[in-house]
């Protein structure tokens, strides 16, 4: 059965909106979606790099690409919660923090992905690279 | 919490996320591959509605749209793994200029809505 991507897509970021929410309300504020970006930044650059190095894009590859990657991972990591976030850092007094926070997402949250596409080439999945 | 509440969070979420791959799809290809302007698009867009919808909104629908709609349909996920690319190709200007506009623009524009719906 092929589903049409958004519907794939749409069930996954189902998925990993709620499990944002649930973190979120277990670690609120904004070092919780701090947590929930880096992490998820991480786990994308593995897996679309593994996903990569096992094939072309295409049949189980893409669906799971779509699912997990767009759907799940899109879901799970948040810009606008994070853009707000350092809106109230910087209009309660503190733009210190706000820019530190704005700053550290960003430089590190690429710093991660960065790390996932390293990692994703050297384990891609069960997948003898040879 | 109410498991009615995270629910509703949840499909709000997937609506979200499905969206964004219609606005992202919606960038013809050949802009695409210059830069993912698709989803800076998102990101952007969902950054000022979102201050909006903080001045707005109510507590409840503020959760189910902030957090579930808005929160599923922007990403940083992918905007991070895009920006990680550009450097690694050593396109530094995409990347890092990117990275900080798309940043410096969500930040104003999320600011903006706020203030004009406060």
């Amino acid at each position: 059965m092929r589903l049409h991507p958004a519907i794939l897509i749409g069930l996954g970021g189902a998925i990993g909106t709620t499990v944002r929410y649930l973190l979120s309300l277990a670690v609120p504020g904004v070092a919780g979606i701090f947590a929930i970006n880096l992490s998820g930044a991480l786990i994308l650059g593995w897996l679309l790099t593994a996903l990569k190095m096992r094939g072309p894009d295409e049949g189980r590859r893409s669906t799971v690409r779509l699912f997990v990657g767009t759907g799940v991972l899109g879901g799970y990591t948040t810009y606008s919660t994070f853009a707000f976030g350092t809106v109230g850092l910087l209009g309660d007094g503190e733009p210190a923090l706000g820019i530190a926070y704005g700053v550290a997402t960003v430089v590190l949250g690429t710093g991660c992905a960065a790390l996932g596409i390293l990692l994703g080439r050297r384990f891609p999945m069960g997948v003898d690279p040879e | 919490m109410t498991l009615l509440l995270a629910l509703a969070v949840g499909i709000a979420g997937g609506v979200g996320a499905a969206l964004r791959y219609l606005v992202d799809n919606a960038v013809p290809p050949r802009i695409r591959a210059r830069y993912p302007w698709g989803i800076a698009i998102v990101n952007l867009s969902g950054s000022f509605v979102l201050g909006a919808v903080t001045a707005a909104a109510p507590g409840v629908w503020l959760t189910i749209i902030g957090v579930g709609l808005l929160g599923g349909y922007t990403t940083f996920s992918t905007a991070a793994v895009d920006a990680a690319r550009l450097i690694m190709e050593r396109r530094f200007t995409a990347g890092v200029a990117g990275t900080f506009a798309t940043l410096v623009g969500c930040v104003a524009l999320a600011g903006v809505g706020y203030a004009i719906f406060a």
